[in-house]
């Protein structure tokens, strides 16, 4: 049976993690790599990577941790953040990603998903979408950093985007980020439902609880979260431990053989 | 030991070498990546990796000038262990149906067909963590425990035509092959790479393998 998965997202600016990470076994915490290589031996089932302020100078810099981060991870790695086109998929997979994450550049052309899925395949293409609540049961697009709205209905274009090729799409309620006050469920569900390919949960995780209800009420087939994580809330294997309570299916043998 | 991993251009190389060097680090394996033929040709071990459409695959891997015949050569005429990974694992095939109807290898008999969940709620692709299931007994699963997790991401399975060539399943709505073997040839439709213990003990269970 596949099980659902648990996916820590560190955000990265200047090759640095920033917000932290509070992993007491960790020398330098804001070392993407060290985070990285403690969430692998943690137990986490994927990673993700979050170029917050992806510019052109230092592109080379994020290159250089995923190459390092792939040397020492063997769990996926999904890179974020100023993904523009196929080229810089092309690149982001030589330097060691698993998966890329187009965000904007989809927004203003959602061709770019089918191009880069056309070339690589859409297991390795992710879309993320930026939702904010605009009316009861109404999800709006917004782009840099939620600040800018799109018009753009949420559902109908994760349908676009699914359709065009991505093969997962990263949820990110806007509303919810940073609170600790739960994922956005019924826009979990309304783009869960939407989309044939798996969706990722992601803000507002601030509970153990919220981790399960992600995937009961929203349907998501995996939960993304930073800050319980990073701050040492709970560990992986807590989380793991409560959702498998809860009667989710969580792999549970990182360790072996 | 010689391996060789071979550089047709499809997808992500790094992680696969990375991995397969780490697993052959105590063995003293020379592993390199190459769309060189002749090194395919020397090589102990050979390694095809793969992301992507099996069409495009197939015409990235048919593109590098002479690796057809040196990887056939090397294979089928003098029994060089094989491994193919995920869209390799899948060229072993005889057809793939995905897009259009595309001849893999034809080493190992079946079709590359579409995994049809029998329940609709499950999603396509297959993607994350899933528990084998051996069918039979083969030196790539030493130490391997049954019911242990590994890596998946596709859309498009291996439907093996002799149930003998079918080492391993997992379950999503529905049987679904994870690894398939036949003489010196062996292929993983998930990621060892990415499979952390499991994925590197059945690389080193390759580099060890002698067929």
């Amino acid at each position: 049976m596949l099980k659902t998965r648990i996916i820590p997202c560190l955000d990265v600016a200047d090759g640095r993690v920033v917000k932290g990470v509070n992993f007491t076994s960790l020398v330098d915490a804001g070392d993407p790599v060290a985070a990285a290589a403690a969430y692998d031996a943690a137990g986490a089932d994927e990673l993700c990577f979050l170029d917050i302020h992806a510019t052109h100078e230092n592109r080379g810099t994020m290159f250089e941790l995923v190459t390092r981060t792939a040397e020492q991870c063997f769990i996926p790695l999904t890179v974020g953040g100023g993904v523009r086109s196929h080229r810089d998929v092309r690149d982001l997979l030589l330097a060691g990603a698993d998966k890329v994450s187009f965000n904007s550049a989809a927004v203003a052309n959602p061709d770019v998903i089918a191009e880069a899925a056309d070339r690589f395949g859409s297991q390795c293409i992710v879309c993320a979408i930026d939702a904010k609540t605009v009316a009861p049961g109404r999800w709006e697009i917004f782009t840099h950093g939620g600040r800018r709205p799109t018009g753009i209905d949420a559902v109908a274009f994760a349908r676009t985007v699914a359709a065009r090729g991505a093969g997962e799409i990263l949820l990110t309620s806007m509303d919810r980020d940073g609170t600790r006050a739960g994922f956005n469920i019924p826009l979990t569900r309304a783009v869960a439902d939407a989309v044939p390919v798996p969706v990722i949960a992601s803000g507002g995780v601030g509970t153990l609880d919220h981790l399960v209800q992600g995937v009961t009420q929203g349907g998501a087939s995996a939960v993304l979260a930073a800050s319980i994580f990073h701050f040492g809330s709970f560990t992986i294997a807590e989380a793991k431990a409560h959702m498998a309570a809860a009667g989710i299916p969580v792999r549970m043998d990182q360790g072996t053989p | 030991m010689r391996v060789a991993i071979i550089d047709y251009d499809s997808g992500n190389l790094h992680s696969a070498a990375k991995a397969v060097m780490l697993a052959g680090r105590e063995r003293g394996a020379e592993v390199s990546v190459t769309a060189d033929p002749a090194a395919v040709a020397r090589a102990d071990r050979i390694v095809l990796p793969g992301d992507g459409a099996f069409p495009a695959c197939r015409a990235a891997f048919d593109a590098v000038p002479g690796m057809n015949e040196a990887l056939s050569d090397a294979v089928c005429r003098r029994g060089v262990p094989f491994l193919g990974i995920c869209v390799g694992m899948q060229m072993l095939a005889d057809t793939g149906l995905e897009h259009v109807p595309t001849p893999g290898f034809g080493w190992i008999g079946g079709r590359v067909e579409r995994i049809a969940p029998a329940d609709p709620a499950l999603k396509v692709p297959h993607m994350g963590w899933n528990d084998l299931a051996f069918r039979r007994p083969h030196p790539i699963l030493d130490g391997i425990p049954a019911g242990g997790h590994a890596y998946f991401v596709h859309s498009w399975q291996f439907r093996v035509a002799d149930p003998a060539d079918l080492v391993a399943e997992v379950d999503y709505g529905g049987a679904v092959t994870a690894i398939v073997a036949r003489d010196n040839i062996v292929g993983l439709q998930f990621h060892p790479e990415k499979s952390q213990a499991l994925g590197l003990r059945m690389l080193r269970n390759f580099l060890d393998w002698r067929p």
